[in-house]
């Protein structure tokens, strides 16, 4: 088992086009399973028991599914009804859906502790449903969810050499046709697994001040 | 119409491929778990930092590239693994990792005077551990082990990648037999959501056994 640094030099713009889209497909998961996650945690809110039970009970059931099987399900399934995605949209479709499931309990969490005065208050103020919302309710529930909600961003990360599966060509994709081609595995699958180490330490510190800045609540 | 039984039969044998490796994966996690989480708390700094690099490094990268990397890399260090060893290996210490982080917090959890209450009774390091700190340890940590074991089961998917014959691996097989997406998908979807719920179902009534006798103690 010998590391080669000429192998590396060579494979490594490869890998960096594979970096570029593990990006992307996060960037674009982490903006789906925000918006997933808050429809989920408001319609499970909602007055009306059939909505609120069949919301609950699908995104129990995405959560305790895996991400493979699901990426599968939208690639493979969803054309024979029509719907053919190209592999990078069903991937951030797979992120943001199972992702979003998660992130409906960090919001539901921040929204339970809107202190009761604060909905009264909004009543008292004649303010509509709408905007008790946007006005009141989010802008206080929001910002003691961030860091919960990045560490879930991060946790989706990780889990982009999924996509591979199905063909996106991300880092883990590239690195697996390098090293099929050049028969070598021990340069990129190390380089993936120090590009990801590297990433979530500094995920680790960045975390840590989005605790400092928005994890306390004011009262 | 195809003879879906003998399908069904053939995604069934992966169910049993899936549970097994649930199982052997969760025990090399859970001593794994125990071995990392108490290693953070002696004195001794070469043992935290070790267990500290153990839980940072598995935590840090994906389960997938571990997985190829176990698969791929420790051969050329002489190290072959079959499948099942290389799916086992690298689930457990990845869960581990997770794990051992609720090990500790549980152990930290326990309030200072059961430890005062220890040296009181003259118990000594190891027993303490074993007949005070770790009977109320366990019932803090139950639940998030269930989590984490159900976040296990849903990781064991990706060993299909490395040829194991899991559930995902053999609706795969159906897919490209049959043709059809709709019927090998939406059953493993199912089935992993039941074991999902049987793991549940099962941290659950653990839990109830293990609070007997110690439910005046806590508080």
């Amino acid at each position: 088992m010998d590391w080669d640094w000429n192998f590396v030099r060579e494979i490594l713009p490869t890998l960096i086009q594979g970096v570029k889209i593990t990006i992307l497909a996060t960037l674009l998961g982490s903006v789906l399973a925000a918006i997933v996650g808050l429809a989920i945690a408001l319609a499970r809110r909602s007055e009306n028991r059939a909505v609120s039970r069949t919301v609950g009970f699908l995104a129990e059931f995405i959560r305790g599914t895996p991400l493979l099987v699901q990426l599968y399900f939208i690639f493979y399934v969803l054309p024979d009804f029509g719907i053919l995605l190209p592999p990078l949209v069903a991937g951030v479709i797979g992120l943001g859906l199972h992702y979003g499931t998660y992130t409906a309990e960090v919001y539901r969490a921040g929204i339970d502790n809107v202190p009761r005065g604060q909905w009264e208050a909004a009543k008292a103020c004649n303010l509509g449903a709408g905007q008790t919302w946007t006005h009141i309710i989010l802008p206080q529930a929001i910002p003691p969810m961030i860091p919960a909600l990045a560490n879930y961003f991060i946790a989706m990360f990780k889990e982009t050499p999924l996509l591979s599966a199905i063909t996106v060509l991300e880092l883990m994709n590239q690195a697996k046709s390098v090293a099929n081609t050049y028969y070598r595995y021990v340069e990129p699958m190390t380089l993936v697994g120090a590009f990801f180490l590297i990433i979530s330490l500094f995920s680790v510190v960045l975390l840590r001040w989005l605790e400092h800045r928005y994890g306390k609540i004011e009262r | 119409m195809t003879q879906w039984s003998g399908y069904l039969g053939l995604i069934l044998q992966g169910a049993l491929v899936t549970i097994e490796l649930t199982l052997m994966g969760s025990v090399l996690a859970l001593i794994m778990a125990f071995l990392a989480g108490m290693g953070r708390l002696p004195r001794f700094f070469i043992v935290r930092a070790l267990a500290t690099a153990y839980i940072e490094f598995f935590r840090g990268t994906s389960i997938f590239v571990q997985l190829f990397w176990a698969y791929f890399v420790l051969p050329l260090a002489g190290i072959s693994l079959t499948p099942l060893q290389a799916g086992v290996l690298a689930l457990g210490l990845n869960v581990g990792a997770y794990a051992a982080e609720v090990v500790r917090g549980a152990i930290q959890s326990i309030g200072r005077e059961q430890y005062e209450a220890c040296i009181a009774l003259n118990l000594g390091r190891w027993q303490g551990m074993r007949h005070v700190i770790l009977p109320q340890a366990l019932l803090v940590m139950l639940p998030t082990f269930g989590n984490n074991a159900i976040e296990l089961l849903k990781a064991t998917s990706v060993v299909s990648l490395i040829s194991l014959a899991d559930l995902t691996f053999q609706a795969q097989v159906v897919r490209s037999q049959t043709g059809n997406t709709l019927m090998p998908f939406t059953t493993i979807l199912v089935i992993y959501f039941v074991l999902a719920l049987v793991i549940s179902w099962g941290v659950r009534s653990l839990e109830r056994r293990m609070a007997r006798g110690i439910d005046g103690v806590r508080v």
